[in-house]
């Protein structure tokens, strides 16, 4: 019967009045260590889908949700801007531009984005390809792993698109199949859950799209828009409702035949639209400092940098953050005072027998050593509890997010800051029992033995 | 084994208590007799070192127990003082066994299972080891109590009142059972009492 044995005992032996204060206890370590999950993954996920991108150039709106719809894919796009109008960016001789990478938006293959782009794409967020090869013509699909897992897709599969970021079967393009050349390996950035394709491909769905019959004659929108391809493809990117085909139409598309045009850089298409540019300079001098203001003021189209628009994020994201650690660390002092009151008063029920261990020969520093264990054990049992609280919680909300953002997250990850909680938690419940444990330590034998 | 000198001891200022001098061989059995209030039981916690007196002093074997430091007194109690008191206390998390081993460990021994089912045998109550105290009934609390005094075989075994909670007839069973393994020991055995049943058992008796 070691002392530890002997605390652990004490504890057991009265459950239900210790229950309170783990629950307490583990509840507020779980909420701790869940917001370091959260923070650790979201902040890695940003981290990871910088990549070096210093301005992304776009439709006007709002510049956040331009760089999450561009480089996070998890917003809807702004607005298409003109190929011509980008020119100057786009050309390899620019000596501020080092790279430069399209990207037309507004499309998904059940509920995973398409993402008409480059090559240089891959290049940008050093993804590599695992199986197959990277796309080299139109409706040509290189899928990030994330994506071809869920999607079940391998090297061959051909898929149709659908129109906007949502899984609809009403607004499938028909008669168009993307097909799968290449896998990429994962790398843990929003490009695991994109399928990627020449920016041509984009462009050819959209334009070809219900040509061969007519629109529904509901539609004015569409049948306007039918007439005019250009217009057309604008129109569908803008994430709406409008409905193109539906599934029947798609159907009689299917016979639809169309010449496959040499793929060329887009360079060679100024009057296409896509919808955004993700620019990385040549180092930073006056000329890329201006070039965000010069864009802003003087084009139809905005410029954001992302380091600025995340920070702003966090910021706002750092509120609700902040109110819940404080929340988190207001239920661990109640916690650590829920445990301090539940050894205090158990001391009241225990001090003749405290007073017998000492005629049996136990020191007072044993008894002090005792009740401080028994604030420890419970601390450790809290924050063993609340561990597996968080680690479960966020692997369960873990699917959640995925389906809502297309990210992974896991809840089998240990953090650093974790041990760090471990020493918080033991020094809380050191705190907690240290009055307690001197009241035991200063007991009085005879005058508590004389009133049994 | 057992010696007091003019001890004396006073809560406050005002009241003092001052105790007969008087001294036990090894293996005398004897009586503590006084009303309510005369001092008994501040006598016998002077004698187990749970309280130190004002003056005078208290040998015990070779020990002068003044003399002692508190660690090391809380060791020679352990070790050398069984005390019984009143009422029965247990540690009430643990099981009567695990008393009997905390009693062990606590006085510096090794738990002795054989030792400790042995002397629940002869107290009769070994089927008790395996239950927490609080399923006993009083007799049978203060037998297991007994027990415990008895486990580290100190050579002093004081008694407060032990059968003053009791029936005639657990009483009788209880101080039965005291003197007799106190005798088995060969221990030094004091009770303190005014249970006016056990008056006629004790040849040496001190009153207050």
């Amino acid at each position: 019967m070691n002392l530890l044995k002997l605390s652990w005992k004490n504890l057991t032996n009265k459950p239900l009045a210790m229950l309170l204060s783990l629950v307490l206890f583990a509840l507020g370590v779980g909420l701790i260590s869940f917001l370091f999950l959260v923070n650790s993954q979201i902040n890695d996920k940003f981290e990871k889908n910088l990549a070096g991108i210093d301005l992304v150039i776009g439709a006007k709106g709002s510049p956040l949700q331009l760089i999450l719809s561009s480089m996070y894919h998890i917003d809807a796009p702004t607005g298409n801007i003109t190929i011509k109008n980008v020119m100057p960016y786009l050309n390899a001789k620019n000596p501020y531009i080092k790279m430069a990478v399209p990207l037309s938006l507004g499309d998904s293959y059940r509920g995973y984005r398409i993402v008409g782009t480059s090559a240089n794409l891959l290049e940008l967020y050093q993804a590599k390809v695992r199986t197959g090869r990277s796309f080299r013509d139109v409706m040509e699909v290189l899928a990030g792993a994330g994506a071809a897992e869920e999607l079940g897709l391998k090297i061959g599969s051909t898929f149709q698109s659908s129109h906007g970021l949502i899984e609809d079967a009403n607004l499938v393009h028909g008669g168009h199949p993307f097909k799968v050349v290449g896998i990429l390996k994962p790398s843990g950035a929003a490009i695991d859950q994109l399928l990627l394709t020449p920016a041509q491909s984009i462009w050819e769905v959209h334009e070809h799209a219900g040509m061969g019959t007519p629109a529904p004659a509901v539609e004015e929108e569409a049948t306007a828009v039918d007439s005019l391809a250009e217009e057309h493809a604008e129109a569908t990117k803008q994430m709406g409702t409008m409905a193109l085909t539906n599934q029947e139409d798609d159907h009689l598309n299917e016979d639809h035949e169309h010449g496959k045009p040499q793929m060329q850089s887009i360079i060679n298409y100024p009057d296409k639209e896509i919808t955004s540019l993700l620019l990385q300079f040549n180092g930073h001098n006056i000329m890329t400092l201006n070039l965000q203001r010069m864009i802003n003021q003087n084009t139809k189209m905005q410029a954001a940098t992302p380091a600025i628009e995340i920070t702003r994020l966090y910021s706002l994201m750092g509120v609700g953050q902040d109110a819940l650690s404080w929340l988190a660390f207001i239920i661990m002092a109640v916690s650590g005072l829920s445990i301090f009151i539940s050894l205090y008063s158990s001391l009241s029920e225990r001090r003749y027998e405290l007073a017998l261990m000492r005629t049996m020969g136990a020191s007072p520093g044993k008894l002090f050593a005792m009740i401080i264990l028994e604030g420890l054990l419970l601390a450790t049992l809290g924050y063993g509890l609340g561990l597996l609280i968080s680690h479960f919680g966020m692997e369960l909300l873990a699917g959640e997010m995925k389906a809502a953002y297309r990210y992974t997250f896991t809840g089998l990850t240990f953090l650093p800051e974790e041990l760090y909680l471990l020493f918080g938690a033991l020094g809380l419940g050191f705190i907690a029992a240290v009055i307690p444990a001197i009241q035991a330590r200063n007991t009085d034998i005879s005058k508590t033995l004389a009133e049994g | 084994m057992l010696e007091t000198k003019q001890l004396a001891f006073s809560y406050d200022e005002k009241k003092g208590m001052n105790f007969p001098d008087f001294s036990l061989q090894k293996g005398e059995h004897c009586l503590l007799l006084g009303q309510s209030g005369s001092g008994k039981t501040t006598l016998l916690h002077l004698l187990g070192g749970l309280l130190s007196p004002s003056q005078g002093s208290i040998r015990i074997g070779d020990t002068e127990l003044g003399q002692l430091r508190a660690s090391a007194l809380d060791h020679f109690r352990g070790k050398n003082i069984g005390i019984i008191f009143q009422k029965s206390h247990f540690v009430r998390a643990l099981t009567i066994g695990e008393n009997m081993a905390l009693a062990q460990q606590l006085a510096g021994l090794k738990p002795d299972r054989e030792r400790i089912m042995e002397l629940l045998d002869r107290l009769n109550i070994t089927e008790k080891f395996r239950l927490k105290p609080d399923r006993l009934s009083v007799g049978e609390q203060q037998r297991a109590a007994i027990a415990r005094a008895l486990i580290n075989q100190a050579p002093i075994i004081l008694a407060d009142e032990p059968t003053s909670a009791l029936d005639d007839h657990n009483a009788e069973e209880v101080i039965q059972l005291l003197e007799e393994q106190a005798s088995v020991l060969g221990s030094t055995l004091l009770v303190v009492t005014h249970d006016k049943r056990l008056k006629d058992r004790f040849p040496k008796q001190i009153t207050l």
